[in-house]
């Protein structure tokens, strides 16, 4: 595997708490329209890795390269987010006074994002095209008039990653998509991101082993701030070393 | 077309504004004009100087509406924009007094008794109305342009912004106060004679400051709509739900910030402008801490963000002050601190809000929670 094929390259990044490093020399890879599940125990810095490269968060140190050799480290969030890296928060994040279509219309990807374009512009025909597209894709079209706060905690989810998809990025990262969703929503936001993952690289932290086997083809195993293991469902589960690290830590629950 | 839906107001507020407007512009001056003086139909130039006053208010209020009702930003230092403004406006008119003072000196009276010999530099741009039209609404432009860029792009944020922005009312109030800055110190500006030439003890010369204040609310009240309906009024209402998210599609908080606190600052500025020539004195009391509060007591009982609930606001809250304090002077603070506790507490829309739930026969976001049941069931 060569370097060209990488839409992301996190190189030795830790982030120090005050001597607690969250991620410790931590080494993370993604292919170009490659679907990765981030697995781990609770605190194995999964989300912590995603807040580094949204620009969320500053690591100690490490570089963080996306596309074409861009280091992300010390960019903030917004122009890391002009770049082409989308990302899904956790608990759902969305304007919950505006209209599903408010939200929709001001995520989408436009030229410029500063206050006297966005204070004198008009949606054009292709960009209310591609809301109604976005509407489609997340099956919230009979909703687009529907005040955001409104929807449920499922749909929320979805306005959410439809709200990410509209930025265009060339990499997504999702985090816990489908926590708090009924089995057929969990169904239904794995295929979207299967459909998704044709067009752009996705990176998707899940905690639900029925889930990533829905969706993986390759799953990274993170502990203690650092991978452990990297490869498809079948050789991660058969894995020693992530077994003890689950299954110990099962027996101390025990 | 979809998008608009959210954003154009109703047709029947559309209705309600013209009737206001015409109220505004025609009924009330006509009620003044044309009845017999001793029929009750009759409206005293008193009472339509002091609606002109309180319609001054409501332009200060739509820029803390736009800012705080919109944006979620609190600005308690709206006092100080509207105080730039008023003396601006108050230093014209002061020269304007002309030999006609106390004192027969070309000099402001206060300047004479305090000793100054020579007009100070910055009393010259003044000279002209010109002058103290531009620098109304410029100077606090500016002030508030330099002010939030350095407050925003610090990225000072909710009560430590409501703080500092106190703090500066209360720091303009000292300076206000003092005779070195020489704006005729605790008496402040005041006993002027006339504007453009036209005597301000003439009535028809109130009569016209009153029907401009009613002009300048609806252009206010105009571009604040406008702000409020394009997209970055949803940026606006973005960063009040979530202003992490707004960095996360693109856009950077704080500009927009800084933008309507810019504008806010000028509306407070217009605001001054208006208010001093049919008020007839500025003094530094009228400027600080408690006036800055007020502005924002105004906007909650209306009801913070809707604009019409900002005007609404301010002129019934205004109104309940010259009724009261006929009755009760002293209790007045007391009155409005308890009508804020209640709004706060009880009807966080606002008297804008109770109303909207009488006239209406489901609230405003019932056809979401609607859509909602339907697929949840």
């Amino acid at each position: 595997m060569t370097d060209e094929q990488l839409i992301l390259n996190c190189e030795n990044v830790v982030m120090d708490y005050d001597g607690f490093k969250a991620l410790n020399n931590c080494n993370f890879k993604v292919h170009y329209n490659e679907l990765r599940v981030v697995i781990g125990p609770n605190g194995a810095g999964k989300t912590t890795l995603l807040d580094v490269i949204c620009g969320k968060t500053k690591p100690t140190s490490g570089t963080v390269l996306f596309g074409k050799g861009t280091n992300l480290v010390g960019k903030n969030a917004e122009d890391i987010t002009k770049l082409g890296v989308g990302r899904k928060f956790q608990a759902p994040s969305i304007y919950s006074n505006l209209s599903v279509w408010q939200n929709l219309d001001l995520s989408l990807k436009r030229a410029s994002k500063g206050v006297f374009p966005t204070l004198m512009g008009q949606s054009s025909p292709a960009e209310r095209a591609r809301i109604e597209e976005g509407l489609e894709t997340i099956g919230l079209t009979d909703h687009a008039h529907a005040r955001a706060g409104s929807l449920s905690h499922g749909q929320k989810q979805w306005l959410e990653i439809g709200m990410v998809i509209l930025q265009e990025p060339s990499l997504l990262l999702v985090d816990e998509p489908v926590a708090g969703m009924s089995d057929k929503e969990t169904e239904q936001t794995g295929q979207l991101l299967t459909k998704l993952s044709e067009k752009q690289a996705i990176v998707v932290i899940e905690h639900d082993m029925d889930f990533v086997r829905q969706i993986a083809k390759i799953v990274t195993v993170l502990a203690e701030g650092t991978v452990i293991c990297e490869g498809t469902v079948e050789t991660v589960q058969a894995d020693d070393h992530v077994r003890e690290i689950y299954l110990g830590r099962a027996k101390v629950a025990h | 077309m979809p998008e608009h839906a959210h954003g154009r107001p109703d047709s029947r507020e559309t209705v309600s504004l013209y009737v206001v407007g015409l109220f505004l512009l025609v009924v009330l001056p006509g009620l003044n004009l044309l009845p017999a003086e001793d029929s009750w139909l009759h409206l005293s130039d008193f009472r339509l100087n002091q609606f002109g006053k309180f319609l001054a208010f409501a332009i200060l209020a739509l820029g803390l509406d736009l800012i705080w009702g919109y944006c979620g930003v609190l600005s308690m230092g709206q006092g100080v924009f509207f105080g730039f403004g008023a003396y601006c406006m108050g230093m014209y008119l002061t020269l304007q007094i002309g030999t006609e003072s106390v004192y027969g000196s070309e000099l402001p009276d206060f300047m004479v008794w305090t000793q100054v010999k020579e007009l100070p530099l910055f009393w010259y741009p003044f000279k002209s109305f010109f002058g103290g039209f531009l620098g109304a609404i410029l100077v606090p432009v500016l002030f508030a342009t330099l002010f939030g860029f350095l407050a925003f792009r610090s990225r000072i944020k909710g009560v430590y912004f409501a703080i500092i922005t106190q703090a500066l009312a209360f720091a303009a109030w000292l300076v206000f106060n003092r005779n070195e800055t020489r704006l005729g110190g605790t008496n402040g500006l005041t006993d002027f004679k006339q504007l453009l030439g036209y005597r301000l003890s003439d009535p028809s010369t109130q009569r016209a400051l009153y029907l401009i204040t009613v002009l300048a609310l609806i252009a206010a009240y105009l571009l604040c709509r406008w702000i409020v309906a394009s997209r970055a009024g949803k940026v606006l209402i973005a960063i009040r739900d979530s202003e992490s998210r707004v960095t996360f599609s693109g856009y950077t908080p704080w500009m927009f910030k800084l933008f309507v606190f810019v504008v806010a600052a000028g509306l407070a500025g217009l605001a001054g402008m208006l208010y001093v020539p049919q008020v007839g004195i500025i003094t530094p009391a009228q400027i600080g801490v408690l006036p800055s509060l007020e502005v924002v007591i105004w906007v909650a009982v209306g009801g913070r963000g809707t604009l019409i609930g900002a005007i609404l606001g301010a002129v019934a809250v205004n109104y309940g002050r010259s009724v009261l304090t006929n009755y009760f002077p002293e209790a007045w603070p007391f009155i409005l601190g308890g009508l804020f506790v209640v709004v706060v507490t009880m009807f966080p829309d606002g008297l804008l809000g109770m109303i909207r739930k009488v006239t209406d026969r489901k609230p405003p976001s019932a056809p979401g929670l609607q859509a909602d049941g339907r697929t949840a069931a």
